[in-house]
């Protein structure tokens, strides 16, 4: 069991890392973006990772308390990227 | 080995493929050259890396604590939403023409099952 524990310990480091890594290239790509697309492309994704990351510190954590949290980002993200589309589509959220 | 140590090295396992696909799917994010295949990448990250985490963390929660299955529900929501946004972008890359427009399609008298030439006779003759 003292094994097992010491390799969920290690793999949640290594994923801790790559998300954070992956969020720090997505911000890249959200400045350099040559146009909007790529720009509402790169936040849409950088939800995502912060889905991730919140998912990884409720593991680590041991605690159930972060569900409601990743949860309520998940409907505010799409919310925003369907908003930010439909803004650059139609120069209208609402009509 | 007990049960509660292989469950755990699973767990392990499916943290490392999220982990791995979160970061395949930002890598291709940042180096492809097209806006389309620029889109292609991160719906991997939110599909296969997401739901691997997701997996992981119910997996963890059932043997270290009380049980939890409400992960579900994240993980519903995401696969539900995210081609949908992925449709969205996509929208916005082909009406500000940052893509490649696809060619006109060709110019034929005959379209799916309108227009069929062996019914135009027929038809006619039922007209007339």
């Amino acid at each position: 069991m003292t094994a097992a524990l010491e390799f969920m310990n290690i793999a949640l480091v290594i994923a801790f890392c790559a998300v954070a890594i992956s969020q720090v290239l997505c911000m890249i790509r959200l400045v350099i973006g040559p146009d909007t697309g790529d720009r509402i492309l790169a936040l849409d994704t950088m939800v995502v990772n912060a889905i991730g990351i919140i998912v990884l510190l409720g593991i680590w954590q041991g605690t159930q308390i972060y569900f409601e949290v990743s949860m309520i980002i998940a409907m505010l993200g799409f919310v925003s990227t369907v908003a930010y589309a439909r803004f650059k589509l139609r120069g209208d959220i609402i009509e | 080995m007990t049960l509660d140590a292989v469950l755990i090295y699973i767990a392990g396992i499916w943290l490392l493929i999220g982990a791995i696909f979160a970061l395949v799917g930002s890598i291709g994010l940042l180096r492809f050259t097209d806006p389309m295949t620029r889109l292609h990448a991160p719906t991997k990250v939110g599909t296969v890396g997401i739901g691997a985490l997701l997996l992981a963390g119910m997996i963890h929660a059932f043997v270290t604590g009380d049980g939890s299955i409400h992960e579900l529900l994240i993980m519903s929501f995401l696969f539900v939403t995210a081609p949908i946004s992925a449709n969205f972008i996509a929208k916005v890359h082909i009406h500000r023409r940052t893509c490649e427009t696809p060619p006109e399609p060709l110019k034929d008298k005959t379209w799916s099952t309108l227009d069929v030439p062996e019914e135009r006779p027929k038809a006619v003759e039922a007209e007339a």
